[in-house]
This record gives structure tokens, C-alpha cells and sequence, in this order.
């Protein structure tokens, strides 16, 4: 049971692959992947083959660009040719590597393998001149950007394979012959250096191996050691703890993690096992918890009443926010699960039964509240803080023709059926739920519970048990795992006595299928556009903004809106993201973080170590901040 | 102070001697708390240690350990206690076994209880450990094993302590033998894969010394599965360079030794490819000074019978110029910054040289261009003069192995270690050393003494002859052959003076006795020797005047014994130049009974036996000389003509020629 702390930026962005690799491709897409997994080929792209453009005119290339022949005359020095790889070694790959077989020595077997920079002279061997680096073939000696050579290895000649492997941690390198590691032959090599070979006599042809074939040396050995040394480095880095110092900034780590996200009962019983102070009230905390958890469920205006019943102004402050809050209401609308069309279509409990001991200052809106049915533009009667504004119809808004009579928004024909229904559901409001309650019993098991650590495993078992108080035992425990600092929930909130079974897709309605309950919902797409435009006339125009409302209208111009191209909206995933913004905005507003500093630990790790690759750190590339999230 | 420091003792004493009051309580409970307590006054306390083993506190220990009447809990803290007293100085080890703790600690294996065994077992583990223990002691009953093998499936921490036990334990091919008869390979190849390290560190250990020059564990070891892996691949994803340094290099050990027993082929790419190269990162500067020391030994033995391993590790990550550094400790930094790091260095300084003269002897063994790179090392032949004459036996020994192997060299010998005078020190090396150390050195001698040697005519001058002719009076066959070689490539193309000096020297009645050595090559040698003394006319009538008698009473000795097709064609050679002499001639022709022989070996079926006698003939009968006309006519009366006439038409064009060569003779 893992606690599945997980940070979106430590993922690399993959390899953008093509949709017609062919099979060797993908091997050896696989292959670099998986032996350079920190480099990011968006930004620096591995070499692949030798480059056509880089070459001096007495190479030839075949094989895809892998075989280089001679094809000059090979007098003398002076008809020397390299050829560079495509690209330079990216830095990111900590230990870059490799390999060249020798498949005729030619003439004299005068063959350079090596590394140059950008730029070097291709009329000349790898290693004759500055930022140029090579090993030769006929004397086996190393040329450190100069004319002469200094006794490095063996010769080499046909049939052997010659690797170079590059150390971009402490810039040094070293070549390979059939397997065996000569030894360092050149330290203090500048960035990015391509991969190069180069051929002086007729006949000399050698193949490159970029990855396309497993290595003849076993460079993921090499890697390993190094893996292993920074991970020691990393973990024997002196902190200079000053007594219990470091232990207190782990203990905060930890307890403004799970304040941050509201897991109230396990940060007190963090707190007090540790016997550390939490910075917020309960009640404040429990506050977010409610909060979080009605937008989690789909009930994003009750998470808008609460917000401005418990926090006031803090949406007028922030009205792009409100406006994103708006927008998803329209789509839980449509999906049938926020409760201003839930009342209508279903008898549900009322959310508001979740708050027994806040005071009813504001308005409900409702099944109950007679405006809902006056159906006109002008209505007054939206209590969320809609100022409600002349809607235009949009035409490009198509709505789908079989499902409501309410195609038109001039249309008004509210029908009275659902009064009876909506009625009831309010008198069943008799089963107080009580989060505190729940987290008095969870409280309790965890008293019994020494290890502290345990409370912290037990996040997301909180959630499944306070889930399964909301939904009486309809959750499954594994949809309810800790995904980037929020709770992916699925449907964890639905009520249970909701008769219609959403989790079918084939029974899914729009707006549940109740009429009314499409009317209220067209009439708020009404307001919600109203709102677009207030906010464009006051802060200018925001396409952000007006792309969520078009999609979250399009969603209405299919006859099966969970299948259609923007049905991606209506996955009760998407409502995580708003969560953590809504609490973040409440933390900002109450003057606390509003990101937990573990996250921001987190994330600066992360950003470090892609800083590290761009100022070429090798050491970036075992430096993972993925390799210490279990 | 003196006063205070006495009753300082005294008091000492006087706790220690309650703890061991208390062991003799009449309440068992009295008695269980005492020994706790005095688990914890003796933890990490050699004084408390030293005082409770001096005031008896180990017999009764051991007999509260005995008793079945004790108590598990009681037998468990004695067993606890006595492994904490042997964790003490080696004198506690040595009180303890005196005390006969090992029989008493073994019978309380057969205990049921597995906590009192575990107890038991990691005492003895600690005794055994110890250089003061005869491992003999493990081996005495023969039940032992294999109640210590069945133990092994007990926990992680038997199987920990009892191949630790083992490790330590396993001195000899009989230790071997012992353990592979009680199953040792099947029952720990499965502690490989053990989720613990040290369960794996110790089968690991286990392996190693069970496959050290034994042919009959490598063999089985290459067809051990561990869960079904083959054990060598086990132990290259132990050499992983990411594990811990101890495993890679013991895992490399094992692969080596398999490999040396024969059980694994040389050019297998799990020796070239990964034993190899992880045995010569350890002799790498990373690492601490005990592993270089270990890797470069075991690097030695891998390489030693193979040319091949030979070059490949001549050129990896720089091995030659990498063991130049082992001979810079103490370095002259830590010498003054370090006092610590000053007594570390000078603790490894011998085993690090040591162990790299004799990598270096391996690796230059058979490959002239690897000893050409040796000797270019930076002061290589200095190092090398230098441990010649060090303290330390093992380096004198390391450094004279590393000058033989150099001594290989015909360039070597003409260029380095003429110019540095080697010669000088080996002589000194060569009184009263250690018989190894002499096999080394007077083998390097030999080489020193080849023609082409320019070291020859200082070492004939330093008056080497008596040491040599000593040498082949030695009860080892090994030294004698040294000895009779050296005499023997002295005597090459020698002046007469050193001819006589050396005959002089070994004496007649020592040349019949090395004639009649029982080693065939001591035989080889010393015909060898007898060959070059009786060469250029001067030298073979000057040596055959004083000792004819003898050297023809010998020829006929073996001519007529049993012995190789190669001693007789020494011998018949040996005859051929004494026939070549002026005066020495007569020897023969005076000596109807020789003349036979040589007839005979004319036609014996080995066309090399015929050819020498061809030659012995050949020289009789020479015409520019006087008296051939004499010789002649007797030898045709003996009928050699004939003999000769149908050698001239033999098959082999090299016989035919020489009979035709001497028929010529008549004619002329």
C-alpha cells in the first residue's frame, strides 16, 4: 500500500515517436530510452547516425547513414575525412557511449575514432586539432587535440569493435577494444561534442553502433557504478544538523502536506505523536475538507455556497477563478451530478444536510426556489454570485434536437412535475451526516496505532473510509488513490440511494434526464456566458476562458455527451485540478502556503535537476528525482 | 599514584569478582540476572573481559551452559556471555579454547532450541574466527559437519554463522575434501540468492575457498544451478559494479579459482569480459589498500598459464602504469600530515609491493612487448633492485619472481638489467635465502648467465661457481636443476680457466652422483654441462687429461643403461667432442669395448642416435690430423666402412651426408 506521492514535473516528456517507426526504430528508440532516461530529445536530441551535411567530401555514408567508407586517394595526411554524428551528446545522459566496428582496416588501417566539436576541420583526423579527440588505429596512440599522439592502447584493426564512452559527469573518456575498457585517455573535454570518426587510406570502412545494437562492452554496468555513487553522495550529503533541527523540518514537511490537503484527523495524529504544533485551526481545515470533497464529488455549487459562506469575498477577488468554478458546475450540470439539477432529477439528500452546524445565511437555490421556473433571462434568482446579465444565444451552440424541448433559450416551459419529486428530497434531510463524527471514529484507530508512520500511509485510507460514510460502502478502494497531491475520487461521492447508475454509460442521461433539470442547466449556460462577457468587458478578453465555456457547451451537440470528442470534460478526474486550485486560493486568503512545502521541495528538486542538464551536469542523469519516490 | 592506582585495581577486581560470585548462587533466578548483568559489564569493556576469564568466570559458565537442569533462558545469556568474552583480546580466544569451550559450545548445537543454538553458534563463530584457534578443532568429531550443514536451513543467522565458520575454516584440500563430502555445495549455492547480505557475503566466502586448487569442487560448481541460473552467472551478477566492492572481488576470486582448476575455459567471456576487468578495477586507486592488494594477487593467479589473459590485461584501464603507485606508500604526504593514515600506509606498504612484483611477473611471463612496457615503467628495475634486498622475505620473493619473468627477455637481459646491474643484488639474495626465494633467484641466474647476457662475465667474477656447485648438491630437485643449468650456460663457450674452475669446483664424484640423479632433467642438465666443458680442442685434452678415466667410465655407464633416446644422443655427443681432441682421441680408440658401442648406435633405429655416432666416427677418422691414418685403417678392420657405406645410402639426407662426409675421408 503505497502512499503514491507522485510529482508531475519528475517525468521527463517522452520521446515524441512517430506513428510509423519501423520495428528496429522502435528498438532502438526502446534502447536509448531506457540507457539515456534524463535526456529530453525535445531539447537535445541523441545521435542516431552520422550526418550527411557533416562530412568531408572523401566520406562515404550507406546502411541508413551507420557504414563509413573511404573513397578519397589517400596520398597522404593530407587527404584525411571525418564524419560527425548528427547531434552532439546531450549532457543529460551522464554516461554517453558508443561503439565502432572496424570492417576493413583498408590500406594502412589509418582510423581515427573519437569526438569533435562543431565546427573542427573534416579534412583532418579526430584529434589533430583543438576541441578534437581521437584514437588511432595504425599506432594505437591518442590524440589530444594535437598533431602528435601519446601511447595510449593497442592497435586495432578488422574485425575489432572500438567503443567510446564519454563521462559527462566528470568529463573525462575512455575507449573500449572488443569489450575490454583501455583505460581514461582524455579528462577536461568541453560540451557537446559529437560523436566522429575518421578514415585516411582507400578501402578503410567502419560501422557505427548508436544503439541500434546491443553494446559488445557492457556500458550499462559502467552506468550502474556511477548510478550508485551519486545516490551515495546524495545520501551521505552532509545537513549540519543542529540537534533535532532536521527532524523538524521533516515533521513540518510531513504535517503541512496533510494540512494542505485537509487530512485533518491524520495531521492531528501526526501532531501529536510528534508533538508538533499545527499552524491551522481544525476548523479551518475541516472547512477545505468540505469544500474539496463537494468538488470532488461533482457538486461544484454547493463548493461555491460553501466558499462564500465560509470564506466571503474570497471569490469576488477571484473571478477567474469563480468563472472556472462556474464553468464546471455547467458540466457537472450536464453530467447530472451537481446537485442544483440533481434535486430536480432525482431524490437526492440535499448537500447541504454535510453542514449541520453552519448557520443557512445564504439562499438556497434549488427544487425549492420558485425563481429556478421563471425560466427568463432576467432571472434573479442565481444565488452563486452570478450577476445575472443579458444572455445572448450563441448560434454556433448547437443543442442536441432529441433530447429537450428547451432548444431555444427564449424558451420557457417549465414543467411542474418535478415539484412534488424536488419536495420530497428536501424532507428526506433527515440523516445528518457528520464528517466530524467519521473522523472521531477514525481518530479513534488511530490512537491505537503507535508508528506514526503508519498515519501517513494511511492518507488515503482516510479517504476511503470517510468516502465510504458518504457513499455507504459503493466505493472501490483502489480508485481512490493520492494522484499529484489530490484525490482522484471517481465515485466516491455519489449518493446511494441515487437510483440511476452512472457508472453505465449506456444509462446516462444528460442532466439525468430530468427536463427541468436540462432547463435550469441551459439557463445557467445562459448566466455562465453572461459572466464570460461581464469579465471580458472588465479585465479584457481571456481565451483561456473562452475555450473552457466552448467546450463545455460543445458538450451539449452530442446525443451521447460522455462519448463524444470533448467528453474528456465530463470524467469526474478533471475535477482535481479545480479542487487543488480552490484550496489553494482558500490557503492563499486565510495567509498560508499555497502550495505545501513538500510539493515545492518536490518540484524544486525536479527543477534543479533539469537545470542541471541545460548547464550540462552530468551527474543529472543519476540524479533522478523519481529514483527517491517508492 | 602508585598507591591510588592499586586500590583502583583492586576495586576493579572486586566488582569482578562479584559477578562471578553470583554464578554460584543457589537460586536459578539469582543466577540468570547475575549473567545478565554481567552481559552488560562486559560489553565493549577488555578489562572487565580479561579479569571475569582470570577469576575462572568461563568453566562455570560452561557448565551452567551444560546443564539441561539451567534453563533455556540461563543456557542462552552463558552462550551470549562467552561470545562477548571471546570478541575480547586473542588471549581471551586462547582462555576460552583452553577451557575446551569448543566441544562444549558444538554439543549444545544438538539443543532443540533454536535461540540457544543461534546463541552457541555465534560464539563459536567468533572463536573460530580467530587466528589463535586450530581450525583442526572443527574437524575432530566427525559428526560436526554434517549437523552443521542440516543447520543451515535453521534461520538466516545459522546459515550466517556457520558459513562464516566454514569460511574460516577451510585451510586445506582436505578442509575441502571434508566439506564437499558433506554436501557444502548444494546445501549453500541456494545462501546466494538469500534476501540477506551477509548470508550471501559468507556462502559467497564459502565458495571461494572451497574452489582454490580443487579441480574436483570447480568441476561440480560449473553445473550448480541456483535457482535456475548456472552458479557462474550468480557470481557475475556479483561482480556487478554497482554491489559492493567485498562481493565483486570475492565473487571475481571464485570465478578465478574454477577457472585456474580448469573447470572454466580462459576465453569464456564471463573471465575475459567480466572476471578480468572487475579484478583490475580493484587494483584501481579507488579503492582501499587491502582489495588492491587482494585484486592484484588474484589477477596474478587468473593470468599466469595464459598468454592470452596476459595481453588482454596488459591493456586494460592501464594496468602497468596503475601498479607503479602501489610502490609509493607511505606516501610522502601522509607521512607528515597523518600519523594515522602514516601507520596504515607502512602496515600495507610490503603487501602492496609484494603484490605487485608478482603481477607483474605474471603478466610478463610470456610476451615480449608486456615486458618491454614493464621495464619502461618509471623506475621499474630500480623497484625491482630495490626488493631484492627489502626486509620483507615476501617482496624479496615477489621482486626476484617479477626479475625471472623479465629475465625472459633477450632484449632485457642485453639492455635494463645490465644497466642496473641486477645481477649484484640477486647474488646477495642468493646467500642464505629460503629455498623459494633460491629456486627464484638462482633460476634468474640462469638467465643472467646466457651468452648474449652481458651480466655473464661480472657474475663469473664474483666467484659464483661454489655457490652453484652447492646448489646442486640440494635435496630439492628444483635447485639442482638450477644449479647443473647455471654450471652448464657458464660453461658455454667458457674460457678454460672457468672450465677447470667449475670441474674443479663440483668435483668428479658430484658430476657421477648428478649422472645418476633420479630426476631425468638434473641427468640433461649435466651432460649439458659435460658438453660445453669438452668443447674447442684445448679445453677437451686438457679436461680429459686430468679426468678421462672418469668422464669415460661414466659415458659407458650410461651408454649402457636404460635411459631416453635424449640422454644417450647427449652422451654420444659428449663422446663426438672428445673424439674431436687432440690426445683425447686415444681414450677411445684404446677402448676396442666403447668402439662397439659406437657401432652399435650406428645402427640403432633412432636416426638421432646413428647421427651422433656418425659424428664420434666422423671425428676418429679425420684425415688433416695425426695419427688418422692409424685410426683409419683399425676402424675399417672394425668394419665402420661397411657401417658407414650403408649409412651413406640412408633415407634421412642428414645421416647420408655426414657417412658420405666420412667415407670422403678414406678416399682422400
Amino acid at each position: 500500500h503505497s502512499a503514491g506521492l507522485h510529482y508531475p514535473g519528475a517525468s521527463v516528456p517522452a520521446y515524441s515517436t512517430f506513428c510509423c517507426l519501423s520495428g528496429d526504430e522502435q528498438d532502438l528508440n526502446e534502447r536509448l530510452k531506457r540507457l539515456y532516461p534524463a535526456v529530453n530529445e525535445e531539447e537535445t536530441p541523441l545521435p542516431r547516425s552520422w550526418s550527411p551535411k557533416d562530412k568531408y567530401s572523401y566520406i562515404g555514408l550507406s546502411q541508413n547513414n551507420l557504414r563509413v567508407h573511404y573513397k578519397g586517394h589517400g596520398k597522404n595526411h593530407k587527404d584525411a575525412a571525418s564524419v560527425r554524428a548528427t547531434h552532439p551528446i546531450p549532457a543529460a545522459c551522464g554516461i554517453y557511449y558508443f561503439e565502432v566496428k572496424i570492417v576493413s582496416k583498408g590500406r594502412d588501417g589509418y582510423m581515427g575514432i573519437g569526438l569533435s566539436a562543431q565546427g573542427v576541420n573534416m579534412n583532418r583526423l579526430p584529434g589533430w586539432d583543438k576541441h578534437s579527440y581521437g584514437y588511432h588505429g595504425d599506432d594505437g596512440h591518442s590524440f589530444c587535440s594535437s598533431g602528435t599522439g601519446h601511447p595510449y592502447g593497442p592497435t586495432f584493426t578488422t574485425g575489432d569493435v572500438i567503443g567510446c564512452c564519454v563521462n559527462l559527469i566528470n568529463n573525462t573518456c575512455f575507449y573500449t577494444k572488443n569489450g575490454i575498457s583501455l583505460g581514461v585517455a582524455f579528462t577536461d573535454l568541453p560540451p557537446n561534442l559529437y560523436p566522429t570518426v575518421g578514415l585516411q587510406t582507400p578501402g578503410e570502412i567502419v560501422d557505427a553502433n548508436f544503439g541500434q545494437q546491443p553494446f559488445v562492452f557492457d556500458i550499462e554496468d559502467y552506468m550502474s557504478e556511477w548510478r550508485a555513487k551519486i545516490h551515495g553522495m546524495i545520501a551521505r550529503f552532509p545537513i549540519g544538523d543542529r540537534l533535532g533541527e532536521w527532524q523538524a523540518v521533516l515533521q513540518n514537511m510531513v504535517s503541512s502536506y496533510l494540512v494542505h490537503h485537509g487530512y485533518c484527523a491524520t495531521a492531528t495524529s501526526f501532531a501529536r505523536a510528534t508533538q508538533t504544533m499545527i499552524q491551522e485551526d481544525q476548523t479551518s481545515i475541516k472547512n477545505r475538507q468540505r469544500i474539496q470533497k463537494l468538488v470532488l464529488a461533482g457538486r461544484v455549487g454547493e463548493a461555491i455556497e460553501a466558499t462564500q459562506q465560509l470564506y466571503p469575498g474570497l471569490l469576488e477577488r477571484n473571478p477567474n477563478l469563480l468563472f472556472v468554478l462556474k464553468c464546471r458546475q455547467f458540466v457537472e450540470m450536464v453530467n447530472g451530478t451537481d446537485s442544483e439539477v440533481r434535486c430536480l432529477a432525482i431524490r437526492s439528500p440535499k448537500s447541504q444536510d454535510s453542514y449541520p452546524g453552519s448557520p443557512n445565511l445564504s439562499p438556497r437555490h434549488g427544487a425549492s426556489n420558485p425563481h429556478l421556473h421563471t425560466g427568463g433571462t432576467e432571472s434573479p434568482t442565481c444565488s452563486n454570485g452570478v450577476t445575472p446579465l443579458k444572455s445572448k444565444n450563441r448560434s454556433s451552440i448547437k443543442y442536441p434536437s432529441a433530447s429537450s424541448s428547451a432548444s431555444s433559450s427564449t424558451s420557457s416551459s417549465p414543467s411542474s412535475i418535478n415539484y412534488s419529486e424536488s419536495n420530497s428530497s428536501d424532507s428526506t434531510k433527515s440523516q445528518p451526516r457528520s464528517a466530524n463524527s467519521t473522523q472521531e471514529t477514525r481518530w479513534e484507530t488511530l490512537e491505537k496505532k503507535p508508528n506514526i508512520y503508519i498515519y501517513i500511509l494511511y492518507i488515503d485510507s482516510e479517504m476511503e473510509i470517510e468516502a465510504e460514510h458518504y457513499s455507504n460502502g459503493v466505493v472501490d478502494g483502489s480508485s481512490a488513490r493520492i494522484m499529484n497531491g489530490t484525490y482522484k475520487h471517481e465515485e466516491i461521492l455519489q449518493p446511494d440511494d441515487n437510483s440511476v447508475d452512472e457508472e453505465c454509460s449506456n444509462g446516462r442521461q444528460l442532466c439525468g434526464g430530468n427536463q427541468a433539470a436540462t432547463e435550469r442547466m441551459i439557463q445557467f449556460g445562459r448566466e455562465l456566458q453572461a459572466l464570460n462577457e461581464q469579465l471580458c468587458r472588465e479585465y479584457g478578453k481571456n481565451a483561456a476562458h473562452k475555450k473552457m465555456l466552448q467546450d463545455a457547451f460543445s458538450l451539449l451537440a452530442y446525443s451521447d455527451p460522455w462519448n463524444c470528442p470533448v467528453g474528456q470534460q465530463l470524467d469526474p478526474t478533471q475535477r482535481e485540478s479545480l479542487c487543488s486550485a480552490l484550496n489553494s486560493a482558500i490557503l492563499e486568503s486565510q495567509n498560508l502556503p499555497k502550495h505545501p512545502p513538500l510539493m515545492l521541495a518536490l518540484g524544486q528538486a525536479t527543477a534543479c535537476v533539469q537545470l542541471m542538464a541545460r548547464v550540462r551536469s552530468g551527474s543529472c542523469s543519476f540524479a533522478r528525482v523519481d529514483n527517491f519516490l517508492h | 599514584g602508585s598507591c591510588i592506582l592499586s586500590f583502583d585495581i583492586n576495586e576493579v577486581t572486586a566488582t569482578s569478582r562479584h559477578y562471578v560470585d553470583r554464578l554460584f548462587d543457589p537460586d536459578p533466578q539469582k543466577v540468570l540476572q547475575g549473567v545478565i548483568d554481567m552481559k552488560n559489564a562486559v560489553i565493549g569493556n577488555n578489562k572487565q573481559k580479561a579479569n571475569l576469564i582470570v577469576l575462572g568466570a568461563v568453566p562455570r559458565l560452561l557448565y551452567l551452559l551444560q546443564q539441561s537442569s539451567s534453563g533455556l533462558d540461563l543456557r542462552t545469556e552463558c552462550a551470549v556471555v562467552l561470545g562477548s568474552l571471546a570478541m575480547g583480546t586473542e588471549n581471551n580466544i586462547k582462555s576460552l579454547v583452553d577451557c575446551h569451550i569448543i566441544p562444549a559450545l558444538l554439543q549444545g548445537l544438538l539443543s532443540p532450541e533454536l535461540i540457544f543454538i543461534e546463541a552457541c553458534l555465534r560464539c563459536l563463530r567468533t572463536v573460530f574466527i580467530s587466528p589463535v584457534t586450530p581450525v583442526q578443532l572443527l574437524y575432530t568429531d566427525p559428526t560436526v559437519i554434517p549437523h552443521l550443514m542440516s543447520l543451515l536451513s535453521s534461520s538466516q543467522k545459522t546459515q550466517e554463522y556457520i558459513t562464516q565458520i566454514f569460511s574460516h575454516c577451510c585451510k586445506t584440500s582436505d578442509h575441502q575434501t571434508v566439506l564437499f563430502n558433506h554436501s557444502a555445495v548444494q546445501h549453500i549455492a541456494p545462501l546466494l540468492i538469500s534476501p540477506s547480505y551477509k548470508v550471501r557475503m559468507q556462502a559467497l566466502k564459502c565458495f571461494s575457498v572451497l574452489a582454490y586448487e580443487n579441480t574436483q569442487v570447480s568441476m561440480t560448481l560449473v553445473n550448480v544451478l541456483v535457482d535456475g541460473e548456472p552458479l557462474s552467472q550468480v557470481f557475475v551478477r556479483m561482480m556487478q559494479r554497482d554491489q559492493p566492492v567485498e562481493m565483486q572481488l570475492t565473487a571475481a576470486k571464485c570465478l578465478t579459482f574454477m577457472c585456474r582448476a580448469g573447470a572454466i575455459q580462459t576465453e569464456e567471456s564471463c573471465i575475459v569480459l567480466k572476471t578480468l576487468p572487475c579484478l583490475v578495477r580493484m587494483c584501481s586507486k579507488d579503492h582501499l589498500l587491502e582489495e588492491r592488494v587482494d585484486g592484484a594477487e588474484t589477477l596474478a593467479y587468473l593470468i599466469e598459464p595464459d598468454v592470452e589473459l596476459q595481453r588482454i590485461a596488459s591493456t586494460t584501464d592501464h594496468l602497468v602504469a596503475m601498479l607503479a603507485d602501489y610502490f609509493k606508500y607511505p606516501s610522502s604526504v601522509s607521512a607528515i600530515t597523518d600519523i594515522k593514515r602514516l601507520d596504515h600506509d607502512l602496515k600495507h606498504a610490503h603487501e602492496l609491493r609484494q603484490a605487485a612484483f608478482k603481477l607483474y611477473a605474471s603478466l610478463g611471463s610470456n610476451d615480449e612487448d608486456i615486458r618491454k612496457k614493464i621495464t619502461d615503467t618509471e623506475n621499474m628495475m630500480d623497484r625491482i633492485v630495490s626488493g631484492l634486498s627489502e626486509s620483507s622475505i615476501k617482496v624479496r620473493l615477489a621482486a626476484v619472481r617479477c626479475l625471472h619473468s623479465l629475465s625472459r627477455s633477450v632484449q632485457q637481459l642485453r639492455t635494463s638489467f645490465h644497466d642496473h646491474a641486477v645481477w649484484k643484488p640477486l647474488m646477495k639474495l642468493l646467500q642464505n635465502a629460503p629455498d623459494d626465494v633460491l629456486i627464484m633467484a638462482s633460476s634468474t641466474l640462469c638467465n643472467l648467465l646466457l651468452e648474449f647476457s652481458p651480466s655473464k662475465e661480472p657474475i663469473l667474477e664474483s666467484g659464483v661457481i661454489e655457490l652453484l656447485c652447492s646448489l646442486t648438491q640440494s635435496d630439492s630437485p628444483a635447485l639442482r636443476i638450477n644449479g647443473i643449468w647455471a654450471l652448464m650456460n657458464m660453461a658455454f663457450q667458457a674460457d678454460q680457466k672457468v672450465k677447470v674452475e667449475i670441474v674443479g669446483c663440483l668435483g668428479t664424484e658430484q658430476l657421477f652422483r648428478l649422472l645418476s640423479d633420479p630426476d631425468n632433467s638434473v641427468l640433461m642438465k649435466t651432460l649439458g654441462l659435460l658438453r660445453n666443458l669438452l668443447s674447442t680442442r684445448p679445453h677437451i685434452d686438457q679436461i680429459m687429461s686430468s679426468h678421462g678415466k672418469q668422464i669415460m667410465q661414466a659415458v659407458t655407464l650410461i651408454l649402457e643403461a636404460e635411459q631416453s633416446i635424449e640422454v644417450k644422443e647427449q652422451t654420444l655427443c659428449i663422446l663426438a667432442n672428445i673424439a674431436d681432441g687432440n690426445t683425447a682421441k686415444d681414450l677411445i680408440m684404446t677402448n676396442d669395448d666403447m668402439l662397439q658401442k659406437i657401432k652399435y648406435y650406428m645402427s640403432h633405429s633412432s636416426v638421432k642416435l646413428q647421427l651422433a655416432a656418425t659424428f664420434c666416427i666422423s671425428n676418429l677418422i679425420w684425415n688433416e690430423e695425426d695419427g688418422s691414418q692409424e685410426r683409419q685403417d683399425k676402424l675399417r678392420e672394425l668394419g665402420f666402412v661397411d657401417v658407414l657405406h650403408k649409412l651413406s645410402q640412408a633415407s634421412d639426407p642428414n645421416l647420408s651426408d655426414r657417412a658420405k662426409t666420412a667415407m670422403q675421408q678414406y678416399l682422400a
